[in-house]
């Protein structure tokens, strides 16, 4: 990849215009160098390959994520304006949604998966992460990308959100799918909406009311139409988050702390001698590898972010994995450090759009890596890790382990 | 620069300065005080920064939203009616010499 950091010179407000493209395949499989250079060649830098903005420094990438009235949503968080062109499915009522919309699905959503709710399904999600830990020190060896992170979170999020046994096994490529397309007009993100009919029928099917069984957190979405809180038509969509972001996310997520704890056995240990650092390990993992790579916002009027000058309608893309590794932000940035003070990375994002479901997925890794923990002496990877590739996601396709009893 | 005290479960206490306009949070992990996780940033979306505020000091801070009070029914130490939320406590002028009772636990 060529990359040229010079500054066009000319106002005060030059933006350095960067040939790099965030989205091709050789950067997916290194794109810490790029992430460097992007840093480093200012605050706000011009991607010319997308006609795009880029924040990659972690101070402005927080700014636009808590200025969603100048970076807004509703026009889309991918590359697509929807403003110029039709999404390709009806857009999002929380995601691609700016107050005062916003506002209420988003309240509807943070009470269906609150800290409450997430005290009620702990034992459930502990004794799960548990079985699976078990069938795994039978095998010793396996793929610790199927056979963990894709296995644990398949075997509680869809019953936790009431979805039918059958025709599940769309929910992965859906997530794929709706991933892939906030990406550029690539061939990553053509062929998977070519592929998408079926996976979209599926969970356009599962998200009405009677397709969910009671008590789960669909059904519990459904239950607001009847507080008036959201109408009959909003509810399929709002479970239909679930359903995009809910899955695959923590797949990588529990893929990039398994990768991280297995490349760092230091770390490993001292995760065995204090099973409360499990949580914290979890979450250094999302920092560091950054399931949730890059997000676009569109802005509302002209604006000057830190002496760069944006005009209205344009599209900035904010490196959130290239913000969680600005040395200007955090201390030794590239190691995986369990006891480091996370608070504040924006894995999860940040401000009003940050990730409705993150207790979901801090409460699946907290209890795998705790049941993992107590029962595993060491991680070996014992093959070379497979990466798969995906315009927004971070993570790998297979990752061949064994692991010793403790 | 107004200053507040944390007290931590076992009693002993950390009087730290704060900066213009940040929380009791931010002041907080900015010292480094372990009681205070703030898993969420400050985002008021994860009860992690649970503080039992002072008796003398609790009819002084602003309401709470409904967001934070529905946050502190999950919390992981037991809800009190002098629980509020660090991240939501903007620190003030007037609120120097704030003193904030920290949780046995936070997660």
């Amino acid at each position: 990849m060529s990359v040229s950091g010079s500054p066009v010179t000319g106002g005060p407000s030059a933006i350095p215009h960067l040939d790099v493209d965030p989205f091709a395949m050789n950067f997916f499989a290194d794109p810490y160098p790029t992430h460097e250079v992007l840093r480093e060649a200012g605050p706000v830098v011009y991607l010319d390959k997308w006609n795009v903005y880029g924040v990659a420094r972690y101070a402005e990438v927080h700014a636009v994520l808590n200025d969603p009235a100048t970076f807004c949503s509703s026009r889309g968080v991918g590359l697509s304006d929807f403003k110029k062109e039709k999404p390709w499915r009806p857009p999002s009522l929380i995601l691609e949604a700016d107050p005062p919309a916003h506002t209420r699905t988003r309240a509807v959503l943070s009470k269906v998966l609150s800290p409450t709710v997430m005290k009620q399904v702990r034992d459930r999600f502990t004794a799960a992460a548990e079985e699976r830990v078990d069938l795994l020190l039978e095998k010793r060896s396996f793929d610790a990308i199927a056979d963990l992170a894709e296995a644990y979170p398949l075997s509680i999020f869809p019953d936790a959100l009431g979805l039918k046994p059958e025709g599940r096994e769309h929910l992965i490529p859906y997530a794929s799918v709706v991933f892939n397309a906030f990406g550029p007009p690539n061939q990553l993100r053509q062929e998977a909406i070519e592929r998408s009919a079926p996976h979209q029928a599926y969970v356009a099917e599962q998200c009405q009311r009677q397709n969910l069984a009671p008590g789960g957190f669909g059904a519990c979405i459904h239950a607001r139409v009847d507080e008036g809180e959201i109408t009959a038509t909003e509810a399929p969509l709002l479970v239909r988050s679930l359903l995009s972001a809910g899955l695959d996310t923590t797949v990588d997520g529990i893929g990039a702390a398994v990768y991280c704890l297995a490349r760092f056995p230091d770390q490993w240990q001292r995760l065995r001698g204090d099973l409360s650092l499990a949580r914290n390990a979890f979450e250094e993992a999302v920092r560091f590898e950054s399931p949730v790579q890059t997000f676009f916002r569109t802005t509302t009027r002209d604006v000057e972010l830190s002496g760069a000058t944006i005009g209205e309608g344009e599209k900035v893309l904010m490196f959130l994995a290239a913000a969680n590794r600005d040395p200007r932000r955090w201390d030794k940035p590239d190691s995986y450090d369990i006891t480091r003070r996370t608070s504040g990375h924006v894995g999860f994002g940040s401000g009003i759009h940050m990730c409705v479901g993150q207790l979901v997925a801090r409460l699946e890794g907290e209890v795998m890596l705790t049941a993992l923990a107590k029962r595993v002496a060491r991680i070996e990877i014992t093959g070379e890790p497979k990466r798969r590739f995906n315009n927004t996601l971070r993570g790998l396709d297979s990752l061949p382990v064994t692991i010793t009893p403790a | 620069m107004p200053a507040i005290t944390f007290i931590h479960p076992d009693g002993k206490s950390d009087r730290v300065e704060t900066s213009d306009g940040e929380s009791a949070m931010q002041a907080a992990t900015r010292h480094g005080l372990d009681g205070i996780l703030a898993e969420c940033g400050g985002n008021a979306m994860c009860a992690t920064c649970h503080v039992y505020v002072d008796a003398s000091w609790l009819a002084r801070l602003p309401a709470m939203a409904d967001d934070e009070d529905a946050l502190l029914d999950g919390a992981a130490a037991e809800r009190q009616p002098a629980s509020r939320l660090s991240c939501q406590i903007v620190i003030t002028p007037d609120l120097d010499g704030l003193v904030l009772k920290m949780p046995e636990r936070q997660v």
